[in-house]
């Protein structure tokens, strides 16, 4: 069950990285109005449906020994993985943020201004009024995280105790054959993000 | 001295003029009431004074300074202020941390904040809710959370915006208490928007009409309510009876007002000729079936044209050359039998009939 394990630690880094860069980063777009504002949001909503493979072409492309960034030697390594998943992921966090702070009303913001909040103050409060459409963007997040197949298989490799994770596991158990072990796998997954809503969820209740 | 004050305001909403040139000074200490119609423009001026909004033209003044339009200098004369809104907006949080969160913006010390919350959370009958989400209170108890929340900063100025509209009356009483109260025990400057007029009569030193965006008249409750400055007035503060004519005598500073033949004795030092409007409240007016010796020098013979009873109050529609209307108890109105076609005289002093000059057109 390491693989299961590495599943979790690569997708959990890369949730919580790219909820701290996505997090305040919605909040700067959403409250500040600059030029171009309405052509950045969609942008990032046409991302949304960004595929995996491509995200995981870029990061090869970026991180291959002849690549700008070659010189960092983490192709093939879980860094690269978690890298490639904040990108593919990010939009998501973005776009989902986004609308769960335009959902808190106009005139909380202006009893909050009104009540001498500073700019840093609103920002979390707003946050924490969006609390929980917020957490659905951070689960959205985290879900196609551990899902995604392809970005895992060319960046990581699927190699076996380094790499391998679930979903690149079951992906080679079905071109094996072994129909029974990738099924299992796939439950095993889906079993674990049940686990983890439920946690959050509870979280969210306090 | 001024505390707070604005000048020369106008704003606009697309191509809608909200406030015209609304010019408005208020002392510290002064708990000024702003009157006027739904739409008049009353949240609008107090949100320009909140600084949640800036006017198309015109300053806003605090404490003798003049406030610029963009800056840090906002969030401090902003943090001197607090403003309670009609609809009362609290956080998705919970009673205690609804109203900590002022103080902790200001960076309060923490058993200090919870000092002072709890404190202001029994002063509005709130210590049970401590811990209650602000969210699932009802409507009048989310007022009062509000009303914490802006009490605990122990402001410099409070704006209230109808903090009681929307309430059934004993949570406007529970309200109008909490508010007079403030205002007697900290001297609190206050600034509050009502369309209710009894209680910007009850609770205010001053109070200005607001009518389409103009501040048309400023002055204490006996002005507003007994003199108003014109008929827009007049019909807003409940004048039903105005009443047009030309003065026809004038001696000393009893003048005779001409309404269709019938002459009306008023206290008004207008010259004879003049067309003016004499305005009598209806309840200022007493009814009698036998016109009897007394010192009111206005006695009309007339008929009862409709009788409404509203509670304990019958409001009756009379005629007596130019129609008049009386506002008196229900029981007066049973013991003088009044029916329609009944003939009454209708009563009422020289000196409780305010005139004022015709506007022209």
């Amino acid at each position: 069950m390491r693989i299961a394990a590495r599943s979790l630690s690569i997708s959990g880094t890369s949730c919580l990285l790219a909820s701290l860069i996505c997090l305040p980063l919605a909040s700067l777009i959403h409250f500040r109005q600059f030029r171009g504002k309405r052509a950045l949001v969609s942008t990032i909503q046409t991302l949304f449906a960004m595929p995996t493979v491509l995200v995981g072409l870029f990061v090869l492309v970026l991180f291959s020994r002849a690549g700008p960034l070659g010189l960092f030697r983490i192709l093939f390594t879980p860094t690269a993985m978690v890298i490639g998943q904040i990108l593919l992921i990010s939009p998501l966090m973005l776009g989902f943020t986004i609308s769960a702070l335009s959902g808190v009303s106009r005139e909380i913001v202006d009893t909050a201004t009104s009540l001498g909040a500073s700019g840093f103050q609103m920002i979390w409060l707003v946050l924490k009024e969006a609390r929980y459409a917020v957490l659905a963007a951070v689960i959205m997040g985290f879900a196609r995280a551990i899902s995604e197949v392809g970005c895992a298989q060319i960046v990581g490799g699927n190699i076996k105790g380094a790499t391998r994770v679930m979903t690149t596991a079951i992906a080679l158990e079905a071109s094996k054959g072994d129909i029974a072990l990738g099924m299992a796998l796939g439950i095993i997954l889906l079993f674990l993000a049940l686990i983890i809503n439920i946690v959050l969820n509870r979280l969210q209740q306090r | 001295m001024s505390l707070i004050g604005v000048a020369g305001i106008t704003h606009t909403y697309g191509d809608r003029a909200v406030l015209r040139n609304v010019t408005l000074s208020v002392d510290s200490g002064e708990v000024f009431a702003l009157i006027g119609p739904t739409g008049a423009g009353k949240t609008t001026l107090l949100r320009i004074m909140n600084l949640l909004e800036i006017p198309g033209a015109g300053e806003v003044y605090f404490d003798g300074k003049c406030i610029p339009r963009v800056g840090k200098q906002k969030l401090e004369i902003r943090r001197r202020m607090s403003f309670i809104q009609q609809k009362p907006q609290v956080f998705n949080l919970s009673v205690y941390d609804n109203v900590a969160c002022g103080l902790r913006w200001r960076g309060e010390k923490k058993n200090r904040t919870a000092e002072k919350v709890d404190h202001i959370l029994g002063m509005v009958g709130l210590e049970g809710y401590r811990n209650r989400n602000a969210r699932t209170l009802s409507g009048g108890e989310a007022q009062r959370v509000a009303l914490a929340r802006s009490l605990v900063l122990e402001p410099d100025v409070l704006l209230l915006d109808e903090p009681t509209a929307n309430l059934d009356p004993i949570s406007t009483a529970k309200i109008e208490q909490l508010i007079s109260y403030v205002a007697k025990q900290r001297s609190m400057t206050m600034i509050m928007a009502t369309h209710d007029m009894p209680q910007g009569r009850q609770l205010a030193d001053r109070i200005g009409v607001l009518l389409a965006g103009r501040l048309i008249q400023t002055g204490n409750a006996s002005d507003i309510f007994r003199s108003p400055q014109d008929e827009e007035v007049a019909h807003f503060v409940g004048m039903e009876n105005v009443i047009e004519g030309i003065i026809s005598a004038s001696d000393e500073d009893i003048a005779t007002v001409d309404i269709g033949g019938n002459g009306l004795q008023a206290v008004s030092s207008y010259p004879v000729g003049k067309e003016v409007c004499a305005c009598v409240r209806p309840e200022d007016i007493t009814l009698a079936l036998s016109s009897t010796q007394s010192s009111a020098r206005n006695s009309f013979r007339s008929e009862v044209t409709r009788v409404t009873t509203v509670g304990p109050l019958s409001r009756v529609e009379l005629n007596c050359g130019f129609p008049l209307v009386a506002l008196i108890t229900r029981i007066s109105a049973e013991e003088l039998d009044l029916q329609v076609g009944k003939e009454v005289y209708a009563t009422f002093k020289a000196t409780g009939v305010h005139i004022m000059e015709r506007r022209a057109g």
